[in-house]
């Protein structure tokens, strides 16, 4: 794996050209990327990506680890500013308006586009105030019944609501690590974001806490535009209606998801697929 | 429940959710600002510290002194015994010629206050060492009397009315004479490093503070160094994990942190008191410094054991080492500069201690460095601290100067230690 | 004669090593030397470590009571019409004057009784330290010839040595108990000795603290001079203005440095803060005498406050300048180990910066930043230059910050100061306020230790 990195970074490839397959029913561009670029100080991460990323659906990105899916998802909602030395370079559009600008709102665009962790963070707050936390920074909440009453939808929509309705006020680090995610899927949608970002949002979790996660991934997409980040190809094929493929900083191959599983175009993704590497 | 417009598209571009997010902002710089300010008042006052202590410091490491010819009269000084001569009498005739015009006794006085009051020392000491000046001119270079000093420096204010000032018209204007005729300079006090402590401002240096320090910090490190190792080791490598060793364990995490006066106490009571070291003996203070920096000299020595991996000392237990050989063969030598690098930090922190010292008598007023450990001497932080309280104007200069000096050791101690830090610590 | 003594334990133990050595290898090198236990450097050890270590705590011991012993043996040779009459300071002094014209320091015209008894101690002590370093040498030649007989091949010379060594490393350990306890059993045992002359409720509720005057003994009962309230206030005030000081500055300092600051302002700040938390005690009394305490009479006397020259507003503040690196370097501690989750999951929601330290970070580091700022008020309690420079003596019950207080460490240093006796009621107040610092300064490092224990286990 390392050597081969290295042997592709040193020989200055060409651009490399992303075999895309459309869409049979095209759905409308919620973000789209153009040409993005990302360097942890010297080192390049990302080497020109460019995908359209469908409203109101799931895109998976999958790849060997390494290969930039989780650096360019964090792209999408600006993470990568917290971190010393990265710099992005390219265009991402979201609803048509360049996120980088600098007239956008760094604290908005987190509203508008919110993220879900690989290992499960909830605040050491109780569950209630973890939920309610978005939507008072934010002010979405005119009153104390308002908020209680976005708590309860978000609990509801993230289906812990029953798992947890007697001890809202218990601390949220006190629950199993399935319930923890899904407390903070709840947390995110309470502030009701266009898009919704998971990074490897199973990997921390045991098989029947992954099925609940997955179900509720599939019950999301109704009303957010969600991409999710997995190691696990099953999961893609399972949650996602759209995959793209990453390998060593460059996006391979992108298109609907049973394409790409049963009938890939670049040799590559096949390899990576049937499980020659990765 | 229904799906409400609450939860439901939320328009983030409103004047409303503007406005929110502006005054979400300022907050957020509100508390940058107060970090800067907490920020810039640190560093702005310890600005004020070390600005203070140059500005007010400086002066003192040169010192005014004055050129004078003292006539040697045989009267005065008999050939056979130089030592036992009437110098007052030397000085006394010396200052009179260079100002003819001082008559009165009163006159005299004042002339004779421009010198340092051990003028007469000095012609003495330099009479003995060559007496074949006796009968001749000895030109000699002496310290200045303190306000002279400050007035030479520009510490004191010639327009001030005479009552206000430290010099009076009459030393001014014998001062002046003497600048006139080029017999005044300021070269570089090294009897700032070379003297003893003095009760004249412009005789007093460091040299026995300087002095008593070493032995103090020698003896520290005697005690310190191996007693701080072998415990160290002990409770790293061989102590089993039980309700014993944990109290030793929490027992050093809180000797560590008991005031350091109550070291002092400890060494008042124990050390004086029952062994009968004497009072203000660099051994009794030593002993107290080195029961201080033990708990810093097993916290770091513990943690330079800890450094080294495992895998040196499996590899050394598996060519059949006994744990005694595997530690002096391979864990302490690997461990050696981290445990340097602390000892000389634990050293700098023991010789800016003050108040144990103070508790056994180190801050008693000692005119000669001492020649051994138990011998009464000074210290330098305690020698600042003499200073500090001595009602003499040049002594507050003076102890800047010995902060300034303490500060310095403090820089090349810790310097060394940061060198050995980069040049001989292994990362694995 | 004690660095004689060192002197000569250092070499015969150099002896013994090579006399050990020596008798290994005849028997090494021959036949059957595969036999032999240990290297024949550790039979070198084995002896060497014998004939050293007894005779040096032998040496310790002897230096460490031969003073005591001789000054009881010089009070007890002293003539019976004497020592008649006399009361145990009168004959302590007697003690240090017999003891001065031993070493040649003679002031005034000592009594005739006092001059014999001197050349008494002169002779006494020539013989003690004669018969130390005879003693010591007969020790280490007894040792080296009986241990050079144990000398043989399947002795295990090895695992003796490292016997040896491990006890010494459990006594250097035990060290730190030993300090420990000779400060409580020292501390303690004066204190006792003052309770017997002060009640101890006086001592810890009376108004009133008098020390100067209450030098004679027939006093102390009566004017109630020893009532430590107001020391205990004034100390109580120093430490929370240099806290009130410290704290923001401190926390804002830390705030900044987690949250907002990039590697380069961060490189800047943290050496300067170690340089400020490297600065002597000393040299920050000497900054609040010379500077601080002047500024601050002057702006009192520009707003019309009546300032004392040796207000506890100068001390506390200056005390707080010192504790500022300690605050600031355990709250960052405490903020950096607060998972780095917490902050992307805050930021990821939108939070800014401020939020996600004011309403996540700080909250979950709370627990590690009280537990800092309790090691911090133990520091400031404790500490003893700034205030012994800045702070007054005469203890004032008030909370005005402008007048002039003192501390439990300011009585403590002022009363042992200088040649006092030791059992006069004065020197043992000193032990009993150290008493009191001692287990307050203890409680508060005990539950701060315990605070970020249990708070690090619960990111651990």
């Amino acid at each position: 794996m390392a050597d081969v990195a290295l042997a592709t970074r040193d020989v200055p490839t060409p651009e490399f050209q992303t075999v895309r397959t459309p869409d049979p029913h095209p759905r409308p561009t919620k973000v789209k990327a153009d040409n993005v670029k990302v360097f942890y100080g010297q080192k390049q991460a990302l080497n020109g990506v460019s995908i359209d990323i469908p409203v109101k659906s799931v895109t998976a990105f999958i790849g060997p680890s390494g290969c930039g899916k989780s650096t360019f998802l964090r792209c999408l909602n600006r993470m990568n500013d917290t971190i010393d030395g990265c710099r992005v370079e390219g265009e991402i559009l979201l609803d048509n308006r360049d996120i980088y600008d600098a007239s956008l709102d760094v604290v908005e665009l987190r509203a508008r586009v919110g993220m879900v962790f690989q290992k499960p963070n909830p605040f050491p707050k109780s569950i209630f105030d973890n939920v309610a936390y978005g939507p008072k920074i934010h002010g979405l909440a005119r009153s104390k019944a308002e908020l209680e009453e976005i708590v309860v939808s978000s609990l509801q929509k993230a289906s812990l609501f029953n798992e947890v309705k007697d001890r809202l006020h218990e601390p949220g680090t006190g629950l199993s690590g399935g319930q923890q995610q899904r407390l903070c899927i709840a947390r995110t949608i309470a502030v009701s974001p266009d898009v919704i970002l998971m990074d490897e949002p199973c990997s921390a979790l045991d098989p029947i806490a992954t099925a609940k996660v997955e179900e509720l991934i599939d019950e999301l997409r109704e009303n957010f535009t969600i991409v999710i980040v997995t190691h696990s190809m099953q999961q893609a094929a399972r949650v996602s209606q759209r995959t793209a493929f990453f390998h060593l900083g460059t996006l391979v191959e992108e298109g609907p998801t049973d394409h790409v599983f049963t009938n890939p175009s670049e040799r590559r993704t096949q390899d990576y697929i049937t499980g020659r590497f990765g | 429940m229904s799906e409400t417009a609450l939860t439901g598209p939320v328009d983030w571009t409103s004047d409303q959710a503007a406005g929110r997010r502006r005054s979400r902002h300022a907050a957020n710089r509100r508390l940058q600002f107060y970090g800067i300010a907490a920020i810039s008042t640190a560093v702005g006052l310890l600005g004020i510290l070390i600005a203070t202590l140059v500005i007010g410091g400086y002066p003192a490491f040169f010192q005014t002194k004055l050129t004078i010819d003292f006539p040697i009269k045989a009267e005065y000084v008999d050939a056979a015994d130089p030592a036992a001569g009437n110098y007052r009498n030397v000085v006394r005739d010396a200052l009179r010629e260079l100002a003819p015009e001082a008559t009165t006794p009163a006159q005299q006085r004042q002339l004779g206050q421009l010198l340092t009051n051990n003028a007469q020392f000095f012609v003495r000491d330099a009479v003995v060492a060559n007496p074949s000046v006796i009968g001749r001119t000895l030109t000699l270079t002496l310290p200045a009397a303190d306000p002279i000093d400050q007035l030479n420096k520009g510490l004191i204010d010639r327009d001030l009315p005479e009552s206000q000032r430290r010099v009076n018209d009459l030393q001014l204007g014998y001062y002046d004479t003497l600048v006139a005729g080029g017999r005044v300079s300021a070269p570089f006090n090294w009897a700032l490093f070379f003297n003893s402590d003095s009760r004249f401002p412009e005789l007093a240096g460091l040299a026995g503070a300087i002095t008593g320090s070493f032995y103090a910090l020698l003896i520290c490190f005697l005690i310190s160094f191996p007693v701080g190792i072998a415990a160290a080791i002990y409770l790293e490598e061989f102590a089993p994990r039980n309700r014993w060793t944990y109290l030793i364990e929490v027992n050093i995490n809180n000797l560590a942190a008991v005031p350091s006066i109550v070291f002092g106490l400890l060494g008042l009571a124990v050390f004086i008191q029952i062994f009968g070291i004497p009072r203000s003996a660099p051994l009794a203070g030593g002993m107290v410094l080195a029961l201080m920096t033990l708990p810093t000299m097993i916290i770091v020595t513990r943690n330079a054991l800890k450094a080294v991996p495992p895998s040196i000392r499996e590899g050394a237990l598996g060519v059949g080492a006994s744990k005694h050989q595997v530690i002096m063969h391979h864990v302490l030598p690997l461990a050696l500069p981290g445990i340097l690098t602390g000892t000389i930090i634990g050293l700098a922190q023991a010789l800016g201690e003050t108040a144990p010292l103070l508790l056994v008598g180190m801050n008693a007023f000692i005119t000669s460095p001492p020649g051994g450990i138990l011998e009464a001497s000074t210290a330098l932080p305690t020698q600042i601290f003499i200073w500090a309280d001595s009602p003499e104007r040049g002594f507050t200069s003076r102890t800047s100067a010995g902060i300034l000096v303490l500060l310095g050791f403090l820089i090349v101690m810790n310097g060394i230690a940061i060198f050995l830090r980069q040049r001989l610590e292994r990362r694995w | 004669m004690v660095g004689y003594s060192l002197l000569l334990i250092v070499i015969l133990s150099l002896v013994a090593y090579y006399v050990g050595r020596g008798s290994a290898r005849r028997f090494a090198g021959g036949a059957g030397s595969d036999k032999v236990h240990s290297l024949p450097g550790y039979h070198g050890a084995f002896i060497a470590v014998w004939v050293g270590i007894p005779a040096f705590v032998l040496v310790v011991l002897w230096a460490s009571f031969q003073g005591a012993m001789l000054d009881n043996l010089v009070i007890s040779s002293l003539p019976q019409a004497f020592t008649d009459g006399k009361s145990p300071a009168e004959l302590n002094l007697a003690l240090s004057e017999i003891r001065n014209l031993a070493s040649g320091r003679i002031f005034g015209e000592p009594a005739p009784e006092i001059r014999a008894a001197a050349e008494r101690l002169l002779a006494w002590q020539h013989i003690a330290s004669w018969a130390m370093v005879v003693v010591a040498a007969a020790l280490m030649i007894l040792v080296l010839v009986f241990a050079r007989t144990r000398i043989a091949p399947r002795f295990r010379a090895r695992n003796n040595v490292e016997r040896v060594l491990s006890a010494l490393m459990v006594f250097c350990s035990v060290v730190a108990i030993l300090t420990t306890v000779g400060i409580i059993v020292s501390l303690l045992y004066e204190s006792i000795a003052f309770f017997r002359l002060v009640p101890i409720h006086e001592f810890l509720f009376g108004l009133k603290w008098e020390p100067q005057i209450a030098i004679r003994a027939d006093q102390v009962a009566g004017a109630g001079a020893f009532g430590a309230v107001p020391v205990f206030a004034g100390t109580l005030l120093i430490s929370a203005i240099a806290l009130i000081v410290a704290i923001p500055i401190g926390l804002f300092t830390a705030i900044y440095l987690v949250e907002y600051a990039d590697d380069r302002v961060r490189n800047v700040v943290k050496p300067i803060m170690e340089i400020l938390a490297g600065i002597p005690t000393v040299v920050f009394g000497f900054f609040a005498v010379l500077t601080v305490a002047p500024a601050i009479r002057e702006a009192g006397g520009l707003m019309g406050i009546a300032t004392s020259p040796n207000s506890a507003l100068a001390a506390g503040f200056v005390m707080g300048i010192m504790i500022i690196p300690f605050i600031s370097s355990l709250s960052d501690d405490a903020l950096r180990s607060v998972p780095r989750a917490m902050r992307d999951g805050s930021l990821a929601m939108g939070a800014t910066a401020s939020e996600t330290m004011t309403k996540v970070l700080l909250p979950a580091a709370l627990p590690g930043i009280m537990g800092g700022i309790l090691l911090a008020a133990s520091r400031a309690i404790g500490e003893t230059m700034i205030v012994v420079m800045a702070a007054g003596l005469i203890a004032t019950l008030t909370i005005n910050p402008m007048d002039s207080v003192t501390t439990v460490t300011v009585q403590i240093v002022s009363m042992l100061i200088g040649d006092t006796s030791f059992d006069s009621p004065k020197t043992l107040a000193a032990f009993a306020l150290g008493l009191v610092l001692f287990i307050v300064t203890l409680g508060l490092n005990i539950l701060a230790l315990q605070i970020v224990k249990k708070y690090r286990e619960q990111y651990e």
